[in-house]
C-alpha cells in the first residue's frame, strides 16, 4: 500500500503543488490528472524516489521509502526517457535492464513480452531502427519482465498508436487483477479497459 | 553480483559495437608518444630522460578523452534513473561503470605501452616497471577521473571544466608513475614508488564510487 501524506515540491522560490494526499491499496489503480507544468512528473519523480522529499511523507507498507529495501525492490518507474540503448537489440535491452534491477530473467521470458507487446520479429533489432512508438513498447515491455508490485508510470502511452493503447490497458488490468498497484499520468483515454471499482483519479492543483 | 557483471558486460558489448570512442584514445596515446621522439630528434639519452614522462602524460590524457561520455550517454537516455532505481547499491553500479571505462581506455595502454617504450629506448627492466606503473595508474586515473564526469554530469561545457577539475588531482599519480621507472634506471628500485601508486589506487577504489554515486544523485535530483 502506497500512502501520500502532505507532499509538496519547490522549484527554487516557485511552488509547484502543496498538501498532496492520497492512498493507493493493493490491486488499484490511480490516475493523476493536471494541466502541463503542474508538477506531474515532479511528484511522480518523488513517489519513485529519484528526488528527494522535502516536505511530507511517502510511505510505502507503513514504511517511509527512503532507504527502504522492499520499496527498492517493488516498484518500477518509467519515466520520459526510455532507458534503452541505441546500439543494443530490444531484447539484450531488457536482459540487461532485469540484471541490473538485480532479477535474473528467463529469455523466452522476454521474448513473450516482447510479443505481447507487438513486437515479434523485432526482438533482435538494435532499438535504432525502431519508431517511437515502437521504443515506447519496447520499454513498457519491462513492466512484464520485472517482478514488481508498484508500477509509477509518466505517460505510458505517449507517441503508441490505438492497438497498442489498448495491450497498455490490458497490461495494466491484468496487473491490477493480480493484486498489483499503478499510478500512472496520461492524457489519453487509457482507462476504459480497466474496471471503474479499482481506478481513481487525483487532479494535481498548483 | 550479478548487477555489477551486468553493467560491466553492457558497457563494454556497447563499446565494442561503437569502436570509434575506443579506438579514439588508442589512436591518441599513440600518435602523442610517436610525435614526440620526432619533434625532439634522435638524441638517445634526451629520450631515454624524457620517455616515461611523456608515455605517462599520453596515457594521462588518453583516459580523460573518454572521460565525458562516462556518465553523460547514461544520463541522456534515462539508463542512469534505473541505475539509481535498482536495488543494487549505486556505488558498486558505479564501481561497475569505472571497471568498464577501465577495461576499454586503461588496459589497452597497458598493453600497447612496452612497444611505444621501445621509441624512446628503454631498457628492459625499465619496460617492465613502466607496465607496472600504468597497471596500477591507469585504474586510478579512472577513478578519479569518475568523480569529475560525475560532478560536471549535465552541465554546459562539461568537458573544458572536466578537465580543469581532474588534470590536478592526477598529478600525483603522473609523479609517483613516471618517477618509478626514473628510480629504475637510476638505479633506486622502484618499489617505493609502486607502493605509494599501490595504495592510491586501494583509496581511490573505496571512496571513489561512493563519491560519484552521491554526486550522481544529485545531478538526478
Amino acid at each position: 500500500m502506497l500512502s501520500v501524506i502532505d507532499l509538496s515540491c519547490h522549484r527554487g522560490e516557485r511552488r509547484l503543488f502543496s498538501g498532496v494526499c492520497f492512498q493507493l491499496k493493493a490491486g488499484t489503480c490511480l490516475h493523476l490528472e493536471g494541466d502541463n507544468g503542474v508538477g506531474k512528473t515532479s511528484l511522480l519523480r518523488q513517489i519513485s524516489g529519484l528526488s528527494p522529499v522535502s516536505a511530507g511523507q511517502v510511505d510505502w507498507c507503513g514504511q517511509p521509502i527512503a532507504d527502504n529495501e522492499s520499496f527498492r525492490a517493488q516498484r518500477i518507474y518509467l519515466g520520459h526517457n526510455l532507458a534503452l540503448k541505441d546500439d543494443l537489440s530490444a531484447m539484450e535491452n531488457l536482459q540487461f535492464d532485469a540484471a541490473i534491477a538485480g532479477q535474473a530473467v528467463d529469455p523466452d521470458k522476454v521474448l513473450g513480452a516482447l510479443k505481447s507487446l507487438g513486437l515479434k520479429g523485432r526482438e533482435h533489432l538494435p532499438v535504432r531502427v525502431l519508431s517511437q512508438g515502437q521504443k515506447r513498447r519496447a520499454a513498457l515491455a519491462r513492466l512484464l519482465t520485472r517482478q514488481a508490485s508498484l508500477w509509477i508510470l509518466d505517460e505510458p502511452v505517449v507517441a503508441l498508436d490505438m492497438p497498442a493503447q489498448a495491450a497498455v490497458a490490458g497490461v495494466l488490468k491484468a496487473h491490477l487483477e493480480k493484486g498489483g498497484t499503478v499510478l500512472f499520468t496520461s492524457h489519453q483515454p487509457l482507462t476504459m479497459a480497466i474496471p471503474s471499482a479499482s481506478i481513481t483519479s487525483y487532479r494535481l492543483q498548483g | 553480483m550479478r548487477p555489477f557483471l551486468a553493467v560491466v558486460r553492457r558497457d563494454v558489448s556497447l563499446a565494442l559495437r561503437r569502436k570509434n570512442e575506443v579506438m579514439t584514445s588508442v589512436f591518441f596515446f599513440v600518435v602523442v608518444a610517436a610525435l614526440f621522439p620526432l619533434g625532439i630528434g634522435p638524441e638517445m639519452n634526451t629520450l631515454r630522460q624524457i620517455g616515461p614522462g611523456v608515455l605517462w602524460v599520453g596515457a594521462l590524457l588518453a583516459s580523460m578523452l573518454s572521460l565525458g561520455r562516462m556518465f553523460a550517454a547514461d544520463h541522456d537516455d534515462g539508463t542512469l534513473e534505473q541505475m539509481v532505481l535498482s536495488s543494487a547499491s549505486l556505488p558498486s553500479l558505479v564501481g561497475a561503470k569505472i571497471l568498464a571505462h577501465w577495461l576499454l581506455s586503461g588496459l589497452p595502454l597497458v598493453v600497447l605501452s612496452p612497444v611505444l617504450a621501445l621509441q624512446f629506448d628503454l631498457n628492459g627492466q625499465a619496460i617492465e616497471v613502466l607496465m607496472a606503473t600504468l597497471l596500477l595508474g591507469t585504474p586510478l586515473l579512472s577513478l578519479i577521473g569518475a568523480i569529475g564526469a560525475a560532478l560536471t554530469l549535465g552541465v554546459r561545457g562539461a568537458d573544458v571544466l572536466l578537465s580543469l577539475l581532474v588534470l590536478p588531482l592526477y598529478v600525483p599519480a603522473l609523479v609517483f608513475g613516471a618517477g618509478a621507472v626514473q628510480a629504475q634506471t637510476a638505479g633506486l628500485g622502484a618499489s617505493a614508488h609502486l607502493s605509494i601508486l599501490a595504495a592510491m589506487l586501494l583509496i581511490a577504489a573505496v571512496f571513489s564510487p561512493w563519491a560519484c554515486a552521491s554526486a550522481l544523485r544529485i545531478a538526478l535530483e
